[in-house]
This record gives structure tokens, sequence and C-alpha cells, in this order.
């Protein structure tokens, strides 16, 4: 069954276009006779941290070329920060600039932002998002959106973010990554997994894995961020997340081979429609033999969702 | 496609594909110019959703700062300490040569003349803004009258003066007036000077020492006084001695105020200082990790001229090849060498980095006349003047305030 999908998925990729008018969470990316059966879970295994990264650029590519934005229609994408989306997003401006890919109609939501740093701060996700992806390509300022950690009224700040994916259309492609303790976002163990958008406390692990980007001295790391909520992220039409280093083993064993557990976040996405684990050899070293062997032996297949499109 | 003009409604220029000197580091990063200033792209974007209206492709070029000139007697002709009836017209002609040379601020450089000399010129040259007529002028350099007479080189010995009783009395008499005057080279060892050096260096007049036989005591005192720079190191001063280095000593002095810099200015012009004698000054840099050579043409109204004979102040020198002697002796005038030149030799010999070359063209002559909020950086809100370079530090392009003023 499973099999059976992802082929009707790569014969018919431009099928989707049939049904832009409904409002339906999957019309946009599904046309009707396939839709009950698009409902899947990918574990894209790879080598290293570079093919992570170049696998998941060019997954993004081919979404946004097939989607064929335009000025009614834009490309919602959801972005986080950190070091595993550095590769990818490499790669993203390597495309733009070769001419595959154009973000003149996308929008990005990114998923979360210290509370009180400056915004100019070297820190700071949008000094991050600034210097790792938007000044190298043809983004428009106006259709980036990033929360503000120094609003006036955060929790209204929190409010707004909400309202305005709401007002885009939704989330087209949520891509996030996963901390050591398994957590989404800031959506730290404990973590409701129905959460919006909120203001949330750090847990020591994240700050301890933060402070190395703040002089390794803990007193400057923020202990406070507003972050997407877990059900944020469940509402995207498509989940990718992306998982590279020994250090991430545990939390993705948690994430996929243990049950939905709001200590491990990440979890939730067992129950999501449409999710893509993207993840490195390292990455897969708490995970079963058996399970590794299952998903290895699918890439030949998973590999032809990268494939470059043929020239319109 | 501009900003939402929540800011301004100038156009933007963003200047790609090039390597910027920021940082003391060459980085592959665009730079942004609004209003002939050095703009915050990031600001840009995330304030006021801008971005740029015009791109200017730089084919992989070096973009530093444009150069800073703080000694330059003339040049094409023009002799800056003669009292011509054009003299605007002459730091004018300068102003717009030497932006081939990528020098996009200077000082005027008066040599010791009689008093009328500086009423004449100090009145006519003013402080301004350089542009698409010519390089900006920051204020007029005075090296002399009151110099030593055994080290008045090129200088005429009959308008050499000290200083009276009278101290800053003296100064402004000979002068007329410290308007549009940025800097002053004295001998440190004449009487009553101490008194000058502290009242100039108060004045925000930035006080050099040259032409002098100063043993390092009465340098180090003059620098404890408020003195920053040393005109053309090792030229027209006592040579280095292991008993008393003389002003060459301020270089590794332990009397030199922590707060304080003192630069030396460089001819690099491979004729001026032995190249081995400019790698020692380079490598004997005491706090500043970056160093604080500064380079100088010191370049004479021969500059820019075929071989010959030419007037400097009040006598005749000869060009021979890149040369220029006082006339009948083998006494050095000057220099020809251009600032490009100068920045290529310096590189060359002192074996220094592109970002230490270019940043003693720069960045140091700014600290040295503490302009860097503004000149000498491509930091944000900085002005914008700029010189293109390629890898061999050729001056491919000029820019002023944001404008082009010259293109090969």
């Amino acid at each position: 069954m499973y099999y059976y999908t992802l082929q009707e998925d790569l014969i018919n990729p431009n099928q989707h276009t049939a049904f832009q008018s409904e409002n339906n969470a999957f019309a946009r990316i599904c046309p009707a006779p396939f839709r009950a059966c698009m409902r899947t879970m990918k574990l894209i295994i790879l080598n290293d941290y570079d093919q992570v990264g170049e696998w998941a650029a060019k997954y993004i590519r081919n979404k946004i070329i097939n989607f064929n934005p335009g000025p009614d229609r834009f490309f919602i994408l959801g972005l986080p920060t950190g070091g595993t989306p550095l590769g990818c997003y490499k790669k993203l401006i390597e495309f733009y600039k070769k001419g595959e890919i154009s973000f003149k109609y996308v929008k990005t939501f990114n998923m979360d932002e210290y509370v009180g740093i400056p915004r100019n701060h070297p820190e700071s996700y949008h000094s991050f998002m600034w210097n790792n992806l938007f000044k190298h390509i043809d983004i428009k300022s106006e259709n980036t959106h990033i929360l503000d950690g120094n609003a006036a009224n955060l929790v209204e700040e929190c409010d707004s973010f909400e309202k305005e994916i709401k007002a885009a259309g939704g989330i087209d492609l949520f891509v996030g990554g996963i901390g050591p303790d398994g957590h989404i976002a800031f959506n730290e163990p404990g973590s409701s997994l129905l959460s919006r958008t909120r203001v949330k406390t750090l847990a020591q692990d994240t700050i301890l894995a933060n402070a190395r980007f703040f002089d390794g001295d803990l007193s400057k790391v923020p202990t406070m961020a507003l972050t997407v909520g877990v059900a944020t992220v469940m509402d995207a039409r498509e989940v990718m997340i992306l998982i590279t280093g020994v250090h991430k083993a545990f939390a993705l064993y948690k994430a996929i081979e243990e049950g939905v557990n709001h200590m491990w976040t990440v979890s939730a996405f067992q129950q999501h429609p449409q999710t893509v684990f993207v993840c490195d050899e390292d990455a897969t070293l708490e995970l079963r033999v058996k399970t590794v062997k299952y998903f290895r032996g699918m890439m030949h297949v998973h590999n032809k969702l990268v494939d470059p499109l043929p020239p319109k | 496609m501009p900003t939402n003009k929540s800011v301004s409604k100038a156009p933007i220029t963003q200047f790609v594909n090039c390597r910027i000197l920021r940082d003391h580091k060459l980085q592959r990063e665009d730079l942004w110019v609004r209003e002939g200033r050095i703009l915050d792209p990031e600001k840009l974007f995330f304030d006021e959703e801008g971005y740029a209206d015009q791109r200017v492709d730089c084919e992989g070029l070096i973009i530093a700062p444009g150069f800073i000139d703080v000694q330059i007697n003339g040049g094409y002709g023009i002799d800056f300490s003669q009292a011509t009836s054009n003299v605007r017209g002459g730091v004018a002609l300068v102003a717009k040569k030497i932006l081939e040379h990528g020098v996009t601020s200077f000082l005027p450089t008066l040599v010791t003349s009689p008093p009328n000399i500086y009423h004449k010129v100090l009145s006519e040259v003013k402080v301004h803004s350089g542009g698409v007529e010519g390089a900006g002028v920051l204020g007029c350099h005075l090296e002399g009258p009151f110099i030593s007479l055994e080290k008045k080189g090129a200088h005429p010995e009959q308008y050499l003066r000290s200083f009276q009783s009278g101290g800053m009395l003296d100064l402004i008499e000979t002068y007329g007036t410290l308007d549009n005057v940025a800097m002053v080279t004295l001998a440190p060892e004449l009487p009553n000077s101490e008194k000058v050096v502290r009242e100039l260096a108060q004045r925000g007049i930035t006080v050099s020492l040259g032409h002098s036989v100063a043993n390092l005591s009465q340098a180090e005192e003059a620098v404890q006084n408020g003195a920053s720079f040393i005109t053309h190191l090792f030229n027209a001063m006592l040579p280095f001695h292991h008993r008393d280095p003389g002003i060459v000593g301020l270089l590794t002095s332990d009397q030199v105020p922590q707060d304080r810099t003192v630069f030396y200015g460089m001819i690099a012009d491979g004729i001026h200082t032995n190249s081995a004698a400019l790698r020692i000054a380079h490598r004997a840099h005491p706090t500043e990790i970056y160093g604080n050579a500064l380079l100088v043409t010191d370049a004479i109204t021969a500059m820019g001229l075929p071989p010959g004979r030419h007037t400097l102040g009040q006598q005749v020198i000869e060009i021979q090849g890149l040369h220029a002697y006082v006339a009948g002796t083998k006494t050095l005038s000057g220099s020809i060498a251009t600032m490009d030149m100068c920045v290529r030799h310096f590189k060359q010999a002192s074996g220094c980095s592109v970002e230490q070359a270019l940043e003693a063209a720069s960045l140091h002559p700014a600290q040295l006349l503490g302009i860097t909020r503004c000149k000498g950086t491509l930091d944000y809100g900085a002005d914008a003047d700029l010189v293109l370079l390629d890898d061999a530090i050729n001056v491919r392009a000029t820019y002023i305030a944001g404008q082009e003023v010259w293109r090969k």
C-alpha cells in the first residue's frame, strides 16, 4: 500500500494544480482521487551532513517548482535555525544562484526567536536568517515573518503570528530540526502537544546546547523564547524534520520508534499525515537495525523525489 | 522595488560580486550605499522592507575605503607652497588627478615658507568634501618652518624659524590662522615647543615630529604633550642609535601613554627608505596588532610630470627617473610616487597582507586624524568613499559619497 501510494505521487506530480481554488488542507498538494492515500511517513537516510543538506534543499526546490507559485499563490514555507539546516540553506542559495529556483513568491515563517536580545545581535534568529539565507536570495522582506522577541506585548505578538499564518493560507511545508531532548522548535519536554505559538522558558539542555553561540558563557544565553507550538507545526500540510549527528540519535529513536509522548515533542509527528524525516547515518545509531535497513532499502524510490525536474 | 519609504526616499546602490575590507579582513559581502553613506542592509531589510534600486557588478574586485594622503606637496605642475594667483584652482587640479590613484581625501601640505605664503594659501584653501570635481580636503598639513636647521632636507633655510618666548604667538603670527589646519610638523627640541605641542593638540590639530634632531626623551615628552605622528620616519631625523634611538625609538618606547597610538609616516616609494628598514619599523609595532604604519606620498610638484627641472617651495628640484633631488645635490626633495604605487610597494617590501597595506593608506590616516566615524572604514554610517582594486592593487575605480568619480 505504501509503495503504491508513492508511485502515484511520482506519476502525477502536477495534478495538484487542478484544485487550487479549494481551501481544503490537502487540495493544494494532492488531487482528489489520491487524497485518501497521501498519508505518509518517510525516513530518508543519507551518509553524512552534507548529503542531508543537499537532499533537503532539493526536496524544497522541487516542492516549490511543482507548486508553481505566483503573485496570487504564494508557497508558504516554515523554517528553522541552528546548525542543522545550514547545509540545506547553503544549497538553496546555490540553486537560486544557478537560476533553478526563485523565492519571489515564497513566504516564510520562522519557528522561533529569543526574547530580549536586540534584533541585530549576531546570535538573534533575525541575524541568522539574514546572514544565512535572506541576504543571498530574492525573497522580499514583507514576505518573511519572524517572531519579534522585543515586542511590547509578547502574548499579542504570538497571537498575531498565528493569525498571519492563517491569513497566508496555512503552511505548505514546515521544515524543522530536533533538539537533543527531542524538542521541535522550543517546545521543550513537557510541552503540550496541542500548544500554539507562545512564550517559553528554555530547558537547561537547550541553554547548554546554545552556549556555544554565546562564547560558551551560560550567563549570556537568553532564557526565554517565542516559539510556534507543536500544534502550529502539526497544522502544516507537510512537515520535514532534519536530524544529523550522533548527539541527536537518541532523540530520533524516541521520536519514531517509541510512542507519542509530550516529553519528546517531535514524536507528535507520528500523527501528522505527511512527514519526512531526513537524517544522516550517525543519527540512526540508536534505531533498530531493522528500521534502518527497511528505510535504506527505500532510498532508490525516495531519491526520485529530488531528481531535477524537467524544464517547463 | 525600493523601500517602503519609511526612512528615506533616496536611491540605494548595492555593490555585488566584490570583496570588501571590513573588520581588518577582506570578506565576500555586498556593500550597500544610500545618500553617500554605507548602509546596513539587515536594518534596511527588516526595518524598511527595502532593497536596492541599482546594482553595480564589481566583477570580483576588492573594495577598500578610499585612500587618505596626509602629506602631499603638490603634483602635475602645482606646488601648494607657491602663492599663485589661483591657489584654489591648483589644489582642485591635484585633487582631481589623485582620484586616479584611489585617493579620496588629502591634506595639502606646505613646506617651510615665508609668512606671506602661509597667509595667502591658508586663506584660500578650505576644508571641503570631495566629489566628482576631486578628492576632499581635510585641512592643511604645515610641515615647518619650526624645524631643525640640521635636518631641513629640501626646505629653504632662510625661512626656518624657532619659537621665541611667545610660543603659540610665533606660530599664529607665522601662519596667520589655524583655521583649516589639520596637522603641523615641528621639531620638539626647539625651546618653548612643549606649550605649542600641548596647545595645538588641545585644538584638535595633529602634531607631528619631523625634520628634527630630537633625542628619544625629547620625542617622548612631545608625545606626552600630545604629539601623535612621526613625519616620514627615518628621513630628516637622527638615525637610530643604540644608546639614543632618537625619534625612531618612539616605535618601541614604553613612555607612550596607553590610550595613544603614535603613527609613523612612511614614504614607501622604494627610494626614501630601504626595504629592510621599512621591515624593521613594520615589525616593531608595540601593542597594535595591525601596526601603526601610515603611508604618505610626500609627493611634490613633479609628480605626474615628465623628467626635468621643476619648482618646490622656494627651490628648484630635478627629476631623474623615480628620484627627485634638490637641483645640483643628492638630497632627496620628495617623492613622485603615487599613493597606489606606495601601497603596492609597501605590501611587497614589508611582506604584510593586502588588508594591512590597504589599512595603512586608509584606516590609519583616519585614526590619526580622529575621523574614523566617517572616513577610512566601510562600517555602516561611514562616508562611501571607496576605491575598487584588483588583486595586484591597481586602482580600477574611485567613488566619493557613493558616486563614481573615476574609472579606468
